[in-house]
């Protein structure tokens, strides 16, 4: 398949366009022959598929941006007095977040999951981390895959819903969609949300709060425990995600050092450079998927 | 639940994860064995002698899909029926080569292209996801082109060997394959890859074609196989 075999090739064709021509005609005179026929339906079959993952995949990036979104709101609690009131506005939009995740899981109702996982995993692990991180703040813990799934079964609501989807009424479950958050999606939501902890650790010591650094550094030690307890029999995203972990982990544990040697006089700019050096992680991990 | 205590449970998914993944990889392992002695039987039939004993040959391949029939069914015992998606990948190559070989024992036998549901028939799996094991649309698409490219090798080799009506039948054939896969609308990926060969092998045929023609060879052919050169 070289240039010079594809020019000779070119020359040759040109005096065989004649009968070539001819006969090909033919052949579409008795056509709609049985290969016809059935790569009209192979056609068919492929552009659902692909119409369904580009559903998928833009669902999945309004599920990112939502996400992310809440992320940004929660942040402002350690500067703001009103929690409660941030608090329940993160909550109405991790609402609107798992609206969506309902239409996947609706679009997905009947297939295998896994076929279109590429398409939703960048949105999942997102919103992993957004309902981990809200739970983080509300109870200090650290939120397991089964929650996160609870809260992923939906039902229909409204007679619009229940009439839309005839195909799904077949099922046994009549009403009933849900998604199950896979373990690898949780994991890699978890990783991510040690970066935004860290970030919050790092405002909270900004803002004159002494007992946070502590908590976070604690928590983050518990987790980078558990993901070198899991170590390579994860998948390789997983191990990747070790190393930024391993980084986020010293930062809050320096800041920890820092405020424990100074005491709480440490004047705002003795952090210039835990904040300088923190940059580049969290532009690092905040790029867009 | 603490923080060690649910790394400790997601360890163990990951663990009895890895263990599927071992116990396929040895199945496909051993049908990629089955895959290439069923491709050595039918290579025979590039060599000059091979022609006379085709069925012969398509014979002991059908045999051999036997083999592959157990294979697969023990691939299916391996992991949860409705995460096939999930191991995909693992086999997907393989069953590929054998899409390919099941076309291409078909279309030596018949000279026709085999349909989804037929191969599916001679690999002993389910033409539909509903039912279990089944077979990807895009794998069996890839495995029609693999076939072309092998059936443009074949009819360079069937010239040589004298055998002059074989490459007029060829081209048919792989034309009207070309006109069916300019049908689909293919997204940018390793099946649109392989199909931006087709057009070679196209090329190909009919510069075999051309040559025959050109020496009214093809004339020759349809008056009686064989014939001097």
């Amino acid at each position: 398949m070289s240039g010079k075999e594809g020019a000779g090739g070119f020359k040759k064709r040109k005096h065989d366009n004649f009968p070539h021509g001819h006969r090909r005609e033919e052949k579409d005179n008795i056509n709609p022959s049985t290969v016809f026929m059935s790569f009209k339906a192979f056609q068919l079959e492929l552009d659902t598929r692909h119409d369904k993952y580009e559903r998928l995949v833009k669902l999945s990036r309004d599920i990112t941006i939502e996400s992310k979104r809440t992320i940004f709101l929660l942040h402002r609690i350690t500067s703001a007095p009103n929690g409660d009131e941030i608090l329940m506005e993160s909550e109405a939009k991790l609402d609107t977040v798992r609206q969506k995740i309902k239409q996947v899981a609706q679009e997905l109702m009947g297939d295998d999951m896994y076929q279109f996982h590429r398409a939703i995993s960048p949105g999942l692990q997102e919103y992993v981390e957004a309902v981990s991180f809200q739970y983080f703040i509300k109870t200090r813990t650290l939120v397991s895959i089964e929650e996160i799934n609870k809260q992923l079964i939906f039902e229909a609501e409204d007679k619009e819903e229940e009439t839309k989807p005839a195909s799904d009424c077949l099922n046994s479950q009549s009403h009933i969609w849900c998604l199950k958050v896979t373990p690898v999606d949780y994991l890699l939501g978890v990783a991510d949300l040690t970066g935004e902890l860290m970030r919050m650790c790092i405002s909270s010591v900004g803002n004159g709060d002494i007992d946070t650094p502590f908590e976070l550094s604690q928590f983050l030690r518990q987790i980078y425990d558990g993901f070198s307890y899991i170590g390579n029999t994860g998948p390789y995203e997983v191990s990747k995600k070790l190393y930024t972990l391993k980084q986020s982990l010293a930062k809050v544990e320096n800041a920890c050092y820092t405020l424990k040697v100074r005491g709480s006089e440490i004047p705002k700019h003795m952090l210039a450079d835990v904040f300088s050096s923190k940059t580049e992680i969290i532009e690092q991990e905040d790029g867009l998927p | 639940m603490s923080v060690s205590e649910m790394f400790i449970t997601l360890q163990g998914v990951l663990t009895a994860d890895q263990d599927i993944r071992e116990e396929i990889r040895k199945v496909v392992q051993t049908m990629e064995q089955t895959a290439r002695e069923i491709l050595t039987v039918l290579q025979g039939v590039h060599q000059g002698s091979g022609f006379q004993d085709i069925p012969k040959k398509c014979q002991k391949a059908r045999e051999h899909f036997g083999t592959v029939r157990a294979q697969l069914a023990s691939l299916k015992m391996k992991f949860p029926a409705d995460q096939y998606y999930r191991f995909h990948e693992h086999w997907r190559f393989v069953l590929q080569r054998l899409v390919f070989l099941a076309t291409f024992v078909v279309y030596l036998e018949t000279e026709t292209l085999v349909t989804r549901e037929a191969v599916t028939e001679i690999l002993g799996i389910e033409a539909e996801r509903e039912k279990g094991f089944h077979l990807d649309i895009e794998d069996y698409l890839s495995g029609v082109l693999t076939l072309a490219s092998e059936l443009s090798r074949l009819a360079v080799n069937s010239v040589t060997a004298g055998d002059y009506s074989r490459p007029l039948r060829i081209s048919a054939f792989i034309n009207e394959l070309d006109s069916g896969f300019r049908l689909l609308n293919l997204k940018n990926d390793s099946l649109r890859k392989r199909y931006d060969g087709l057009k070679y092998d196209v090329k190909k045929i009919e510069e075999v074609v051309y040559d025959l023609s050109i020496r009214g060879l093809n004339k020759e052919a349809t008056d009686g196989a064989g014939g001097e050169k």
